[in-house]
C-alpha cells in the first residue's frame, strides 16, 4: 500500500495536472467537436462535405491547374486555365483603353490608393487636406487623366473604358455622390417646408420604386429617343447620373434612420444653446446619426459596388463584362467558370474590404452607446 | 408585353422622323469615323481579341464601309448592344450601320424603320448530337430530348419541324446558352439546337468536342446582315455596295495579296471594280479606289470568311451556304457596272 499512495498532509497535497483526455487537441476535439451523438454527426458529415466539395475545388484552382503557357493548347483541361485569366488581365482590369495610354489609368488609381491609405491609416499626419483634396481637385484631376482632351493628353473616349477601371469609376462616383445627396434628401424628407418634404418624398419613392436595371435601360434606350437628333450624351455618363441618383434614394433611407434614432433631446438641447439650424445638424446631430448607421451605408455601397455588373446591360462592360466578352473570343471558348471566379475573386476582395474597413470605424466611434 | 410593343412603335416611329432628315453619309464623313454597332461578343462575328481590338465577320463589313469611305479601315468605333437595345441605337443615330448577326426578317424590314442591306451569313438552325448515337438525320430523332433555349424562335422551329415530321420529342429548356450547353454535355438530353454557327461555337465548350456531330439538316432560314435607317439611301448605297464589293472580289479572284498586281487585269470587270475604268466610285459618292481600299485593307469575302469563322479557325465552320454562287452557295453579287 504504502508504494502506490503517499500521505499528505491535508492540503499539502500538489496539483495533479488535468487527465490528458480534458486537454489539449484530444481534450478540445472532444469539448468542440465530439461532445454529444449529435456533434459526432456534425463532425462526420462535416468531413464528408469537406472531402466531397472542398477537396476537388482545390485540386481544380491550384493542384491541377495549368498556370504556364499563351495559348488554350496549353491547358490540359484537367483543372483550371488560369492562362486564359493571365493572357486577358490587361483586358480585365483596363478593357479596351489604349495600350499607350495605360500609365493614365495606373498613375490615377495610384494617387487615390495613395489618398486612401494616407486617409485610413491611423497617425498619418494632414488628414483634413489629404480629405479635401480627394474630395475636391482629386476629381476633376481623374477626369482629365482619364479622359483626356486637356493638357495634351490624347481623349480616350468611354466606349474603350472598361474592366475593373469602369466598374471602380462607377462605384466610386456612385459612391461619393451618394452620401451628400442622400444626406440632403434625408433632411428633405424631415423638413417642416411641405414642398421641399413633397419633393424630397417623390425622389427618393421614385427611384426607390424602379429596379436599377430599368434606371439603366431608361437611360440607355429610351432616353436617346426623346433628345433631338445628334445629341448624345456619353453612355457611360448616363449610367454614372442613373447609379447615383439610385443609390442616393437608399442612402436617404439609410440616413433618416439615422436621424430617428437621435433623441428629441439632442435637438431641442442645441437649439437652447441658440445653434442655427445647419449648425444643430453639422455639428450636434449628423455626427451621432451617421455613426449610427455605418452599417447600413456600408451595406449601401457594397450593394452598389455589385450593382455596377448591371450596367452590362447597356453596353458597357464592367470586369464581370470583360470577362464575358473574353469568353466569347473562338479561341478561347469554354474558359467561362475560369473567368467567372477570377471576377468573384476581384468583387469579394473590394467587398469585403470595405466591410472590414466599416468595423474598424465602428470601433474607432464607439462612445458607449453599444448594447 | 403591350405595352412593351406600344413603347416599341413610338421608338420606331420617332426612329423614321429622325431619320428622314439624316444624310448619314454626310455625317460619317463629317465626323471622320464610322459608328458601327456590334454585338456583345459574339465567337467569329464581333468579339474582342486580348489586344481588346474587335474582330469578326460583322466587325469586317464595318472596317470594310471605313475602307471604302476613309481609306482607312482602322476608322471605326464600335458600341456593343444588347439584342433588346440594337434597334433603338440605330434609330436614335448612336450608331450609322448596325452589323449585330441580326436576321432579316419581314417585320423587322418594315416596322422598325430600318433596312437590311444585304446578307453577310447565311446562317440557319441545326441539330448536334452525340456521334455515339449513331444518328445520321435529324429525321431519326423521334422521341429524343432536346436541350434549347426558352422563348426563342429557335423552340419555335423546332416545334415546327418537329411537328411537321411527325415526330415527338421532349423539350428540355433552360435561359441561357452556357446552361444549355451544360445541360447537353451532363448528357441530361440527346440533342442540342441553335443556329448552326452558334452549334460550332458551342462545341468548343464540350469536353470532348469530337464525341459529337452536327446532322446536316437545317431547319431554318436565318440570314444575317447589316442594317441601317429607313430611307437613308445613299448611306444603305454604300454599306450594301462594300458588301458586295468583297463578295464580287473574290469571285473574280481578287484578294488583298494580289489587289496590287490585278490592277493592271486585262479582265475589265476587275478594270471596273478597282476603279481603273469607269467611275463606279463616283455613283456612291466614294473616291474611286473604294473597292480597292476594301479588299487591300479587310479583304475579299472569303477571306474575311477564312479569317473568322472558316475551317482553320476555332470554329471550324464550313462555306456552306456561303459558298460563291459559282460553287452552289448563295454569296452572289450584283454586277459591279
Amino acid at each position: 500500500m504504502a508504494d502506490t499512495t503517499q500521505d499528505y498532509t491535508p492540503g499539502s497535497h500538489p496539483d495533479l495536472p488535468p487527465p490528458s483526455s480534458e486537454v489539449g487537441v484530444i481534450g478540445w476535439l472532444r469539448h468542440n467537436l465530439f461532445a454529444t451523438p449529435l456533434d459526432w454527426a456534425l463532425t462526420i458529415l462535416a468531413v464528408y462535405l469537406i472531402y466531397v466539395l472542398v477537396v476537388p475545388a482545390l485540386d481544380w484552382m491550384l493542384f491541377s491547374a495549368d498556370w504556364a503557357g499563351e495559348t488554350r493548347d496549353d491547358c490540359s483541361r484537367e483543372g483550371a486555365c488560369w492562362v486564359f485569366a493571365r493572357v486577358w488581365s490587361k483586358v480585365f482590369i483596363y478593357g479596351r483603353y489604349p495600350v499607350e495610354e495605360l500609365w493614365r489609368v495606373n498613375l490615377t488609381f495610384i494617387i487615390q490608393f495613395v489618398g486612401l491609405a494616407a486617409l485610413m491609416i491611423p497617425g498619418v499626419p494632414y488628414k483634413k487636406w489629404t480629405g479635401i483634396f480627394l474630395l475636391i481637385p482629386y476629381p476633376i484631376i481623374a477626369f482629365f487623366l482619364l479622359y483626356g482632351g486637356a493638357f495634351g493628353l490624347e481623349p480616350v473616349e468611354t466606349s474603350l473604358w472598361g474592366g475593373l477601371m469602369v466598374t471602380l469609376v462607377i462605384a466610386e462616383v456612385g459612391i461619393v455622390a451618394s452620401l451628400p445627396i442622400g444626406i440632403v434628401l434625408a433632411l428633405g424628407r424631415r423638413s417642416k417646408m411641405p414642398i421641399i418634404r413633397a419633393i424630397c418624398v417623390a425622389f427618393i419613392e421614385l427611384w426607390r420604386g424602379v429596379p436599377l436595371i430599368t434606371v439603366l435601360f431608361m437611360a440607355s434606350v429610351m432616353f436617346p429617343l426623346f433628345m433631338p437628333e445628334g445629341v448624345n450624351f456619353d453612355k457611360l455618363l448616363r449610367a454614372l447620373i442613373g447609379v447615383a441618383m439610385f443609390s442616393a434614394a437608399y442612402m436617404a433611407e439609410v440616413v433618416r434612420g439615422g436621424l430617428q434614432a437621435i433623441p428629441k433631446g439632442q435637438y431641442e438641447a442645441a437649439q437652447a444653446l441658440g445653434l442655427s439650424y445647419p449648425k444643430v445638424m453639422t455639428f450636434i446631430v449628423l455626427p451621432q446619426a451617421l455613426k449610427l448607421v455605418i452599417p447600413g451605408i456600408v451595406n449601401t455601397f457594397i450593394g452598389l459596388f455589385k450593382d455596377t455588373t448591371l450596367v452590362l446591360i447597356i453596353g458597357l462592360f464592367d470586369l464581370l463584362g470583360v470577362v464575358q466578352l473574353a469568353a466569347t473570343n473562338p479561341d478561347w471558348l469554354g474558359f467561362a467558370v475560369e473567368g467567372y471566379v477570377v471576377a468573384a475573386v476581384g468583387f469579394w476582395i473590394f467587398c469585403f474590404a470595405m466591410s472590414r474597413y466599416s468595423m474598424y470605424m465602428e470601433r474607432k466611434l464607439e462612445t458607449g452607446h453599444k448594447r | 408585353m403591350k405595352l412593351a410593343k406600344a413603347l416599341f412603335a413610338a421608338a420606331a416611329a420617332v426612329g423614321l422622323s429622325t431619320a428622314a432628315s439624316a444624310g448619314t453619309l454626310d455625317d460619317v464623313r463629317g465626323k471622320g469615323f464610322v459608328q458601327c454597332g456590334v454585338s456583345q461578343g459574339l465567337p467569329g462575328f464581333s468579339n474582342p481579341d486580348t489586344a481588346g481590338n474587335w474582330t469578326g465577320l460583322d466587325v469586317d463589313v464595318c472596317r470594310g464601309v471605313a475602307a471604302a469611305l476613309f481609306g482607312d479601315a482602322s476608322k471605326v468605333k464600335y458600341t456593343p448592344l444588347s439584342a433588346k437595345e440594337r434597334f433603338t441605337a440605330l434609330q436614335s443615330g448612336e450608331v450609322d450601320v448596325l452589323s449585330r448577326n441580326t436576321t432579316w426578317t419581314l417585320v423587322r424590314d418594315t416596322s422598325l424603320g430600318l433596312d437590311f442591306v444585304g446578307v453577310n451569313y447565311y446562317d440557319g438552325q441545326g441539330f448536334m448530337v452525340r456521334s455515339d448515337l449513331g444518328v445520321k438525320s435529324a429525321k431519326e430523332l423521334g422521341g429524343a430530348t432536346v436541350c434549347v433555349n426558352i422563348g426563342t424562335t429557335t423552340e419555335l422551329n423546332m416545334a415546327d419541324y418537329f411537328r411537321a415530321n411527325g415526330m415527338d420529342y421532349k423539350p428540355v429548356v433552360f435561359e441561357k446558352a452556357d446552361e444549355v450547353v451544360a445541360a447537353y454535355d451532363a448528357g441530361r438530353c440527346d440533342v442540342y439546337t441553335t443556329d448552326a454557327s452558334g452549334l460550332a461555337a458551342q462545341r468548343i465548350k464540350l469536353k470532348d468536342p469530337n464525341a459529337h456531330v452536327i446532322l446536316p439538316e437545317i431547319i431554318s432560314k436565318e440570314p444575317l446582315g447589316p442594317v441601317v435607317r429607313h430611307g437613308d439611301n445613299k448611306w444603305g448605297d454604300v454599306v450594301r455596295w462594300t458588301l458586295y464589293a468583297m463578295v464580287e472580289a473574290e469571285e473574280l479572284g481578287v484578294n488583298s495579296g494580289n489587289v496590287d498586281d490585278m490592277k493592271s487585269s486585262a479582265n475589265p470587270n476587275v478594270k471596273r471594280l478597282l476603279g481603273i475604268e469607269g467611275e463606279m466610285g463616283k455613283n456612291l459618292d466614294l473616291p474611286n479606289e473604294w473597292a480597292y481600299n476594301v479588299i487591300k485593307q479587310v479583304g475579299n469575302y472569303g477571306e474575311s470568311f477564312d479569317r473568322n469563322v472558316g475551317p482553320n479557325t476555332a470554329l471550324k465552320l464550313e462555306r456552306g451556304l456561303n459558298a460563291l454562287w459559282k460553287d452552289g452557295g448563295l454569296q452572289y453579287s450584283m454586277p459591279v457596272r
